[in-house]
């Protein structure tokens, strides 16, 4: 439907331009009315829980009580500077840091390969991705649940293969050198498949005269990946980025039901973080800090990969 | 979403001819086996006796004396038909309402000419990236505020708005020619009759792809479940699992872990075998859970 204006509005040569621009206003108003309605319950539910909760993190980041009736006192950057100064906090950085580029690195790089491999359908093609997706589909706490038996010291189902080859083997979770990287494992177990189809998408864009072409100019299969495929793939490579650092700072289901942030922090996270200070020791102030920090960082990153991918389209 | 449809066919002739290395193809196959193991441990494990004890329980060689007492032991110490009423409700609550929010603020965007379009597009846009799963803290003392803490519909409402669901619809939308449109404004049909008679009904595969979108990322919701949940009746699959893995784990009952943990994923996973491709292009276009 078109609520197109009309051209001028009829507007009496006497009215001063105030009362003017007013009626213009109000009749621009009456014409987007409709629209406003429609947009209300999403309006009213993102301003509650999108903007309202950024707002509110700011304000619990910036203010405090010191007792629950007292009235609100400006704090400044306490919290955040003592977020800052917490070694719990730094090491939570530290980890997930590590977590999201060992976890993106060989998730990416697998899902590639899963791709390369996979991109043509038949029935077996089809079968073998399915058995790569099952994964993205369970709960990230039944994924925890499985991988719980598969990392029990002994008899657990690692040890029990494994351990008729290899002598010597690692507390997989209870070891804090390698706890980090044994729930790095169901990460990539869980997310390859996903990010698989976004590079199967993607090597739909290849386009198909110049994979001849260079097919014809006696280019090999590792000449057409590197020159042709792979730059084509650019963008599905930074979105997948993109997404795989987001689900990295935003899955911790695994690390509630199996390590609880341990041994001794090897395996806290910045969001299991968050969750400890607010709800163990309810301090909402740094639990906020926290996540003020962690959302700017996000932001700043999303941010600037989508503004590098919209240069490349504009530069195209 | 041309290169969707394509997507399930078949690459073009020449990248398929090139990028696929004989030896890529065999580690492929290796490692989709590997991905295969948990879920073949969880099968096997739930059949197997108690009476093998614990050093058979890792054997992925079935037991040649199947039973179902864990699945019977697991039914009874976990209450999952309660967690699968709660989960069944949280996600089809979430969804009836995101489907009336997003089909009528993609509406808007798609259709209607209006003051302030574009900064009220951004304020969309904005919630795909302040990432709901980290404003749980805030979000918790809201929820709490409007008294719902330990209520299902505490759980829902902060899904209730959907801005990759707003785009979706938006995008369905605008596909649709404005002269069916048209020839109902001259019958008269009011607004609403025109997205209820002629919009939605054009957009049926979009909707579908969303619900599976949305019902697949609630259903696997935990975080924030567990903290506005208080009480063991009102607990969501995943929040029951954890707790039911948990306490058996004490027990070492590794039999009625497995059987617990596939009454929770075999809803899902019944419902992609069935409709696979529709899953698979789903998650393709959202690109964003």
């Amino acid at each position: 439907m078109s609520l197109a204006e009309p051209a001028a509005l009829p507007v009496a040569a006497s009215v001063p331009p105030r009362l003017h621009m007013l009626k213009r206003f109000s009749h621009r108003f009456k014409a987007s009315l409709p629209a406003y309605l429609l947009l209300l319950p999403s309006l009213v539910f993102l301003a509650l829980f999108t903007y309202g909760a950024m707002g509110r993190v700011i304000i619990d980041a910036l203010y405090q009580r010191a007792t629950p009736k007292a009235p609100l006192r400006f704090v400044g950057l306490d919290n955040i500077s003592g977020v800052l100064a917490d070694p719990a906090f730094t090491g939570a950085v530290v980890n997930s840091l590590v977590y999201a580029v060992g976890t993106a690195i060989p998730s990416i790089a697998l899902a590639l390969l899963f791709a390369l491999a996979l991109a043509r359908t038949n029935a077996v093609t089809s079968a073998l991705r399915a058995a790569l997706f099952l994964p993205v589909l369970i709960p990230m706490v039944a994924a925890s649940a499985l991988f719980l038996f598969i990392f029990l010291p002994n008899v657990g189902l690692l040890d029990y293969y494994i351990g008729r080859v290899l002598p010597v083997l690692p507390n997989w979770l209870g070891d804090p050198d390698i706890a980090l990287y044994a729930i790095m494992i169901i990460t990539v177990w869980k997310n390859a498949g996903y990010y698989m189809l976004f590079f199967l998408a993607g090597l739909q864009s290849v386009p198909e005269d110049v994979m001849e072409a260079a097919h014809l100019d006696g280019a090999g299969p590792f000449m057409r990946l590197r020159y042709i495929i792979l730059p084509e793939l650019k963008p599905t490579f930074l979105f997948v980025i993109v997404i795989a650092t987001l689900n990295a700072v935003t899955q911790v289901d695994h690390v509630f039901v199996m390590t609880k942030g341990g041994p001794s922090n090897a395996t806290n996270l910045v969001l299991f973080y968050i969750y400890q200070q607010a709800v163990e020791h309810y301090d909402i102030g740094k639990a906020s800090a926290a996540t003020l920090l962690t959302l700017a960082a996000l932001m700043s990153l999303t941010a600037l990969s989508f503004r590098t991918m919209a240069n490349r389209e504009g530069g195209r | 979403m041309t290169f969707i449809d394509r997507l399930l066919k078949n690459a073009p002739l020449a990248t398929r001819r090139e990028i696929t290395p004989k030896l890529g193809f065999a580690l492929t196959v290796l490692l989709a086996l590997v991905w295969l193991i948990p879920f073949l441990w969880m099968g096997v494990a739930t059949l197997r006796p108690a009476s093998d004890g614990i050093n058979l329980m890792a054997e992925l060689m079935p037991s040649l004396r199947p039973t179902l007492d864990n699945v019977r032991d697991a039914w009874e110490i976990g209450d999952f038909p309660r967690y699968f009423i709660n989960t069944t409700i949280i996600c089809s609550g979430i969804l009836l309402v995101q489907f009336v929010t997003i089909t009528l603020a993609g509406f808007a965007f798609a259709r209607l000419d209006f003051a302030g379009k574009t900064p009220i597009f951004y304020l969309f846009l904005m919630q795909l990236m302040l990432v709901p799963v980290l404003l749980i803290v805030p979000n918790l003392r809201i929820v709490a505020q409007f008294g719902l803490y330990d209520t299902l519909t505490g759980v829902m409402m902060p899904f209730f708005a959907s801005a990759f669901g707003t785009f979706l619809m938006r995008q369905a939308f605008e596909a649709i020619p404005t002269e069916l449109e048209d020839a109902a404004l001259i019958d008269g049909a009011s607004l609403l009759q025109r997205i209820r008679h002629i919009y939605v009904p054009l957009s049926l595969p979009s909707f579908s792809a969303f619900a599976i979108i949305s019902v697949t990322s609630h259903w696997n919701d935990f975080l924030w479940p567990l903290m506005v949940i208080n009480s063991p009746d009102k607990r969501p699959l995943t929040v029951g699992l954890s707790v039911f893995t948990a306490t058996a784990e004490g027990t070492q009952a590794w039999g009625t872990i497995a059987a617990g943990t596939l009454m929770v994923i075999a809803p899902l996973l019944i419902t992609f075998l069935i409709f696979q491709k529709r899953f698979i292009s789903s998650f393709v276009t959202s690109g964003i859970k």
